[in-house]
């Protein structure tokens, strides 16, 4: 399997917060989606990996490069949507693209010009004149225009509405089609995940919860809810962030064939999506 | 070819296109040995991921319904007149043992439910 993005214990430490070991792998073909709570480490992974900051310890290898060594073909090779503005203000939108086009040995105007117009971007707009969807596309025309096989984004769909955030999801599956390109973006908007994401990467506190095959967690977890008496000691201790109320209680399996052996008929137990699993698990570990 | 997935079934995505793409098939809408969409066409086009749509069509693949041709893509598979017999009843049969769970639970008879079936069945 051909591997585009490879991080192996990757660590930072600050004063006040720690990433630890942090070990995830895409291959070509795939999008991987980056989820976790505000101030989970999200942005903090994908500066380390866009070699914005400094690791503290651990490596980081795209297409199989190192930093020290390829800088240039990787940046080259790769595309960036940031969630803040990283772009001159006063510049319209193709003089900005006149500026970085010479940094590009791929870069291909005609289709620059094209995606423009399919993004309903005006050329002669001014940067700071966009909207933050609008900015969002014009980051994303730069990716595609020179052809990068390596697609990250911190946050894309944060403060869209709906309607933008579809239209990134169509680009993405268009872009993915060829099986040859790869994305991997961060985001705690896990309902733009459900669907379109091939693998999760969940982090917590600074500390990988899983990365895996979307669709084997969603098989394995579940959601659990019953009556307040059906939740025995043995059941309890199965279940992350078990809330009781006074209608009864609900909490999260990581093995749903287990529990379902464990219980009744009358304890409901429901394939979850990926924000219950980001929900419970964020609870469960406040709790402990 | 047609196939609606839904965000808010109870089952998962894959069940789903492999139900869409059997549905399609049983009903002659999708003809033996015409060619299906590839995995990472039809990703596209529901935009979902690939390891989903992989997943549906390994399920397909496992039950007869369609066939792989390296290199060509896929189609579905030359099914004979009994294949199609067989499966048509084993799809009912599957729906009918959720309804005779639902019946016996609530304490529905054998005669009430025989009636039940013969009076909606010729509604239509």
């Amino acid at each position: 399997m051909d591997t585009v993005l490879e991080v192996k214990n990757l660590s930072k430490v600050y004063r006040d917060f720690t990433l630890s070991n942090v070990s995830f792998s895409l291959e070509r073909g795939y999008i991987m989606g980056f989820i976790g709570p505000n101030g989970a480490g999200k942005s903090t992974t994908i500066r380390l990996i866009m070699n914005l900051l400094k690791k503290t310890s651990g490596e980081v290898k795209i297409f199989g490069l190192d930093y020290r060594t390829h800088e240039k073909e990787i940046k080259n090779r790769l595309g960036f949507v940031y969630d803040e503005n990283i772009f001159y203000e006063e510049l319209t939108i193709q003089e900005m693209a006149n500026l970085l086009a010479p940094f590009y040995f791929n870069w291909d105007e005609k289709l620059f010009q094209k995606l423009l117009k399919v993004f309903a971007l005006e050329p002669r707009k001014k940067i700071k004149e966009l909207s933050r969807g609008m900015k969002m596309k014009f980051s994303l025309a730069i990716a595609l225009s020179h052809h990068a096989e390596l697609i990250i984004m911190d946050e894309p769909t944060s403060g869209l509405d709906p309607i933008v955030r579809s239209e990134l999801l169509d680009i993405l599956s268009e872009y993915m089609e060829d099986g040859e390109k790869a994305v991997f973006l961060s985001t705690h908007i896990t309902t733009d995940l459900d669907r379109i994401a091939d693998y999760i990467t969940f982090l917590n506190a600074g500390k990988i919860v899983f990365s895996a095959n979307k669709d084997e967690i969603l098989d394995r977890y579940g959601v659990v809810k019953g009556a307040k008496e059906a939740l025995t000691p043995a059941l309890k201790a199965e279940l992350l962030g078990t809330k009781i109320g006074s209608l009864g209680f609900e909490g999260l399996t990581t093995d749903r064939t287990k529990v379902k052996d464990m219980v009744g008929t009358d304890v409901l137990i429901e394939r979850p999506t990926l924000e219950d699993i980001m929900l419970y698990t964020v609870r469960g570990e406040q709790n402990a | 070819m047609d196939i609606f997935i839904s965000n808010t079934a109870k089952e998962p995505i894959y069940e789903q296109i492999a139900n869409e793409i059997k549905k399609l098939i049983l009903q002659g809408k999708l003809k033996p040995e015409e060619p299906l969409p590839s995995i990472r066409n039809l990703a596209k086009e529901l935009r979902i991921s690939v390891i989903t749509t992989k997943r549906a069509y390994e399920e397909l693949e496992n039950e007869g319904y369609i066939v792989t041709v390296g290199g060509k893509g896929t189609f579905v598979a030359p099914l004979s007149p009994d294949f199609f017999q067989e499966k048509r009843l084993y799809l009912v049969e599957q729906s009918l043992r959720e309804v005779v769970e639902t019946g016996k639970s609530l304490g529905v008879s054998l005669k009430e439910f025989i009636d039940l079936l013969s009076s909606l069945y010729k509604e239509e």
